[in-house]
């Protein structure tokens, strides 16, 4: 009887441990970032040449997985964060590390402010901190909570005006962000619920109109997202959202032919939609990952560009990958991690009934009868 | 068949109510005082505020049809125990729709089992406007109720978490205040009763720390007929009267934002 749930423990505690690989291009297209577990590679764009960080402060990059990165929309900053419970904020034009904050827990999401002035992110206990960017703040105040839940992601609205936060609960709140953040952000515009029976992973850029009809488009994105990572789906869905007709609809099918690949994060900059896929290894060996390229998504002309068509070539690659071409082996080896990495994104951790009840019976509830 | 045949009926197939009265006796219904709010839910939570059939709550006031309702809960007595403060502010309050949100099942039961019994047994087609849901009020109040649906919240005698690393799963905390200030309506009254002292200051504290919240004047507290009943109403506070406890109170009105 013990057997199977020690297993399934060991099973989970794995899943954990693996991280997947993530990209995010700079809004302008000036350079692309890739991380793979702890590692940080950045390739720029406009000299076609791979970047060294510079990090002056006693800790050397990240020490562990980097599970959260991000360009300011201004293109002037990036963050990068993770189970290392360090924000890093470089500067995007020098590559120098401006300020590494201290959380006390693993980070899991991170936002930077539209003005540049403030970096919220939020760990496993559902708080999000806030931090002024003034280049001397080491610690992040608390600036609103979801109880008990972990956020997935955060995301500022376009004009400035909200924070949104995603949980692990299924429910996404909407913030006004107020002109004193240190203070703390309490009141709530919204929520954003009817999301059924799945884990929101990835917040799609909001429009400026908080409607109903976006939260509808939301929850069927992430009803879509499940249903295709179940089927075994590899590549990318187009999906157009028609706020005034109440529909969305699938306006491309972008699957990378030859091989296998499940991308683990994708980031758009001027119609180049940049993919990744991989996933650390856990250990202190290299993580796996893939770079692959879609060119102008949005128009007819769209194609998936081969190695030697992309942008920075296989320069890129070769920062970014670690190497120019990759084994089929490798990558086969490889998949099994990355499906695991984004399993355990998705599906929110379930607890067997046996187990519940077995706990549920070594306790005492009975009163003795007086 | 007259009303009291029917009980004795009823109470011959239903064991756990007694005899005399047709209500569930307590006695087996016990359950631990304490119920862990970090804890996963296993029970089924609404999608959103319009997924909840009301319906099932309220029959005589919501029909079938949930579109049709002009009607919605406006008092929430969140950790609502045995239902004591729910059943008296059922009667004063005939014409508004109450609900209890409690994390114990076995509770939860007792109170659903009160208050069908008391239906049955009314006079005058009381309490059809008080019903209970077992959920974690701390997690899922979004879920229950739009922005300003509420007129009224009430906390009583909440669990203390007396240990400092503790103090997160406080019922009441500047944090879930945020969300509390969410279902309330502007002008709306958040009620809150403790009979230990530390958490009396802690809570009054988290009160007058939030922007969204302003005290209410000694007058108005004199002439608002439920302040009373906080003390007198539940089972606890009758506890708390019984061994000559003090108790400590915080009633709030919920304000527009103030920067």
């Amino acid at each position: 009887m013990e057997e199977p749930h020690i297993e399934e423990e060991h099973n989970q505690n794995k899943l954990i441990d693996v991280a997947p690989a993530l990209i995010s291009v700079h809004p302008s297209h000036k350079a692309i970032a890739v991380t793979v577990g702890s590692d940080l590679r950045v390739f720029n764009l406009i000299d076609n040449s791979p970047v060294t960080l510079v990090d002056e402060s006693n800790e050397s990059f990240h020490k562990d997985s980097v599970r959260a990165i991000r360009y300011s929309a201004s293109g002037k900053l990036f963050v990068s964060t993770g189970d290392d419970k360090l924000v890093k904020i470089w500067s995007a034009e020098s590559w120098r590390c401006l300020n590494t904050i201290c959380s006390e827990k693993r980070v899991t999401a991170v936002a930077i402010s539209h003005d540049d002035s403030y970096v919220c992110y939020a760990d496993k206990f559902g708080v999000v901190w806030v931090v002024e960017l003034d280049g001397i703040t080491k610690k992040g105040v608390s600036l609103l909570s979801h109880y008990c839940s972990i956020i997935t992601s955060l995301e500022f609205s376009p004009d400035g005006r909200y924070i949104l936060s995603a949980d692990r609960d299924f429910k996404i709140r909407v913030t006004v962000f107020p002109e004193e953040p240190l203070q703390g952000a309490h009141e709530i515009q919204s929520f954003c619920l009817g999301h059924t029976e799945l884990d929101i992973w990835n917040l799609m850029k909001p429009s400026k109109r908080k409607s109903q009809l976006l939260i509808y488009a939301l929850s069927q994105i992430l009803l879509l997202q499940r249903w295709l990572f179940k089927g075994n789906f590899q590549g990318i869905l187009l999906l157009s959202c028609d706020l005034s007709a109440h529909t969305l609809s699938i306006t491309k099918v972008i699957q990378i032919p030859g091989e296998s690949f499940i991308p683990t994060s994708i980031s758009v900059s001027t119609s180049t939609l940049w993919m990744v896929s991989g996933a650390s290894s856990g250990s202190n060996q290299p993580g796996y990952s893939r770079v692959r390229v879609v060119s102008c998504m949005d128009s007819e002309k769209s194609a998936i560009l081969e190695d030697e068509q992309i942008p920075g070539g296989t320069k890129l690659l070769e920062k970014l990958q670690g190497k120019v071409s990759i084994e089929e082996s490798v990558m086969i080896a490889a998949s099994e991690a990355v499906r695991t990495a984004m399993s355990s994104l998705l599906m929110k951790k379930q607890y067997s009934e046996e187990k519940r009840e077995l706990r549920k019976r070594s306790r005492n509830d009975k009163k003795t009868t007086n | 068949m007259g009303q009291s045949e029917i009980l004795i009926m009823e109470s011959e197939t239903k064991p756990t109510f007694s005899k005399s009265t047709g209500l569930p006796r307590k006695r087996f219904y016990r359950a631990r005082a304490h119920s862990n709010p970090l804890s996963d839910s296993h029970f089924p939570i609404p999608i959103s505020p319009a997924h909840v059939d009301f319906s099932l709550h309220f029959p005589k006031f919501v029909g079938a049809n949930n579109e049709e309702v002009s009607k919605k809960v406006e008092f929430a007595d969140i950790g609502c125990g045995f239902g004591g403060l729910l059943i008296s502010l059922a009667t004063l309050f005939p014409d508004t729709l109450m609900i209890g949100m409690e994390l114990r099942d076995k509770v939860t039961e007792y109170v659903k089992e009160r208050i069908l019994a008391l239906r049955k047994t009314s006079s005058g087609g009381q309490y059809e406007n008080v019903s209970v849901v077992r959920t974690n009020s701390m997690k899922y109040i979004p879920n229950y109720f739009e922005k300003g649906q509420l007129s009224k919240m009430f906390f009583l005698f909440p669990d203390p978490h007396f240990k400092e690393k503790n103090h997160r799963r406080r019922v009441i905390s500047v944090d879930l205040l945020d969300e509390y200030a969410y279902v309330l309506r502007a002008g709306g009254i958040i009620y809150t009763i403790t009979d230990v002292e530390e958490l009396g200051e802690w809570m009054r504290s988290c009160l007058e720390k939030h922007p969204m919240f302003e005290s209410l004047t000694q007058d108005e507290l004199d002439s608002d007929p439920v302040v009373e009943l906080l003390c007198s109403a539940t089972e606890e506070g009758q506890k708390v009267a019984r061994n000559g406890g003090q108790t400590f109170r915080a009633v709030f009105r919920r304000i527009a934002y103030v920067s």
